[in-house]
């Protein structure tokens, strides 16, 4: 699980700081004069990164980080949670060098340095026996208002549909939800889960159930064998592919931005974060690596 | 080092470690409170109870916080499974301690000892691909009331037969000599003499079971369907306090985190309670022969 309070900090490199100070070395502190793109609080020696901004990304730059500080040992990255509009402010005013946006950006903030990390896609799964193979966007809120219940009402056998829902504060909940424009306290489940696998076995497992996860675990669940069909939206066929070219309509983009041009530790960072360097880290958080 | 100094030092470090041990309770209980104090001062005590559903928010205003569904989900689960497996763990007690012969009841207590040993999540995968879909055959969705019975049934009948078993064992000898003195048959020394003289170690025994059933989270999260909803009847999904922290924990912020602290201090105050509860019936009525 993420850490608890959202707020992750690397405590390593602080201890190895301290034991070079006690030795009477000052430490190596590359970029150390470009302090303009390094926020050098608590410790003057040694140079930190603070990312703050969007809950979803927030994981996944943890990740990155703990790796880039494999690298760079000297260095402390302090990702913090806040939303995207935090992560939007915090790196304007100078709060944070680095942003998480998990939304598009809007037209005012086109002012800020923009670095696609990579895409986060949400599709409909079914069972495979379950002979519907799509709904109209109209069908799926219904459904899940709880105004359709039967699976022959949208075409299918006369069965009762199960929703099955994630829980409050899920990110793939925030784009279904967001996608739908359906508010998350209309939706009737009958199902409540938490992470995506646990979706997928909970719709392997009920024939009469639907539910949503990200693409890239439906995927490779379906690849695997396990009995799921992913369904189409809008007529665009569910799948990595088609989040990676941006024509799935239920994904969005994750960004990082930055106030200026950035250079320094900061421009590696956003080079590493950005690289196929860090692309099995994105898969294995469920997200969709760009190309 | 003399003997006494020996004992001094004994009881010190003794005295030491049983403060540290009730230090570690007290610590968390105060962290628990610590934390849940933004969303019990923001939101309020009554919107906990009387507020329209649990969509919790970071900001109270926007979220909605009844917990009694979730408050009713544990009781209800925890609660029924122990009214089906304390009965069975006594009745397996009894079959190993009175009934079976000795070399069968050594393999039989080993049995039980590794199905108490089986982790939870073993229990909890089980219940999803095998439990949850023959539930669905019944009555859709399948997790449900129902599911989450069963499944901390399986789980807190180890406890309870191993417990019982100890309690028995440690009769003194003579109540089954006196009982064969009498006459009795053995259904009649089992049941009128040997489980009344055990009621306190059997109580025990139900309450950690019930302890253990309120506190267990992974399995019920995959089988109990997390609907945050009074439960309707056995087929309907139901949600409890430890699933709604296990689900919600990693994505809550500001007072929806302090709300999840909240679901905690709910589960320690019912917990509280019912170790009272059996305290103060077990002083009122001690045990025969004590």
């Amino acid at each position: 699980m993420y850490s608890r309070d959202g707020v992750c900090s690397i405590r390593l490199p602080l201890l190895l700081s301290l034991c070079l100070a006690g030795c009477g070395q000052s430490g190596p502190a590359p970029n150390s004069n470009s302090p303009d793109v390094l926020v050098l609080k608590q410790n003057p020696v040694h140079p930190q990164i603070t990312v703050t901004g969007a809950s979803t990304i927030a994981p996944l730059m943890n990740e990155i980080a703990k790796r880039f500080e494999l690298q760079h040992p000297e260095l402390r990255i302090d990702v913090q949670t806040g939303g995207s509009s935090r992560g939007v402010t915090d790196s304007r005013n100078g709060l944070s060098d680095i942003g998480m946006v998990s939304r598009s950006l809007k037209p005012d903030e086109s002012d800020l340095q923009r670095f696609p990390l990579a895409r986060d896609g949400v599709c409909l799964i079914v069972h495979s026996d379950n002979p519907v193979t799509s709904l109209t966007d109209e069908q799926v809120v219904s459904i899940y208002q709880g105004k359709t219940r039967n699976w022959k009402d949208v075409g299918g056998p006369d069965q009762p549909i199960t929703v099955v829902n994630k829980a409050e504060g899920r990110s793939t909940l925030e784009v279904f939800a967001g996608h739908f424009k359906l508010p998350t306290n209309e939706i009737q489940a009958d199902v409540v889960i938490g992470d995506n696998e646990q979706g997928v076995k909970t719709v392997a497992g009920n024939l009469q159930s639907i539910g949503y996860v990200s693409i890239g675990t439906a995927e490779f669940n379906r690849d695997a064998g396990v009995p799921i069909k992913l369904l189409p939206l809008a007529g665009i066929e569910a799948s990595v592919k088609t989040v990676n070219d941006g024509t799935f309509p239920m994904s969005r983009t994750l960004h990082l931005v930055t106030k200026s041009k950035p250079t320094g530790i900061v421009h590696e960072l956003i080079e590493f974060a950005t690289s196929s360097k860090v692309h099995d880290l994105v898969k294995e958080l469920s997200f969709v690596p760009i190309e | 080092m003399s003997r006494s100094s020996k004992d001094l030092l004994l009881v010190a470090v003794l005295r030491g470690l049983a403060v540290v041990s009730g230090l570690v309770v007290v610590c968390i209980v105060l962290f628990v409170l610590v934390e849940a104090f933004p969303a019990l001062s923001d939101v309020g005590p009554s919107r906990f109870l009387s507020d329209a559903s649990w969509h919790p928010d970071e900001s109270p205003s926007t979220g909605t916080f009844n917990l009694l569904p979730i408050a009713a989900g544990t009781l209800l689960t925890s609660l029924l499974a122990v009214v089906v497996a304390g009965p069975l763990g006594i009745l397996s007690a009894v079959f190993a301690q009175y009934y079976a012969p000795a070399r069968l009841a050594g393999w039989y207590r080993r049995l039980v000892e590794l199905m108490a040993g089986v982790p939870s999540v073993v229990y909890g995968l089980w219940g999803l691909v095998v439990l949850v879909p023959l539930v669905n055959r019944i009555h859709p969705p399948g997790q449900s009331l129902l599911a989450g019975v069963v499944i901390l049934t399986l789980m807190i009948l180890p406890t309870v037969a191993l417990l019982t078993d100890a309690a028995f064992t440690g009769l003194p000898a003579g109540y089954a000599r006196g009982a064969a003195a009498l006459g009795l048959s053995r259904s009649t020394t089992a049941f009128f003499v040997m489980i009344p003289a055990a009621r306190s170690g059997l109580a025990t025994a139900v309450m950690l079971a019930l302890v253990r059933a309120m506190g267990e989270t992974m399995a019920v999260v995959m089988v109990c369907g997390n609907v945050a909803r009074m439960p309707g009847g056995l087929f309907a999904p139901v949600r409890t306090l430890t699933a709604t922290i296990a689900l919600e924990m990693g994505y809550a912020r500001g007072d929806h985190r302090s709300a999840l602290f909240a679901c905690g201090l709910v589960l320690v105050i019912v917990v509280t309670v019912f170790i009272l509860c059996v305290e103060l019936g077990s002083y009122r009525r001690p045990a025969h022969g004590d």
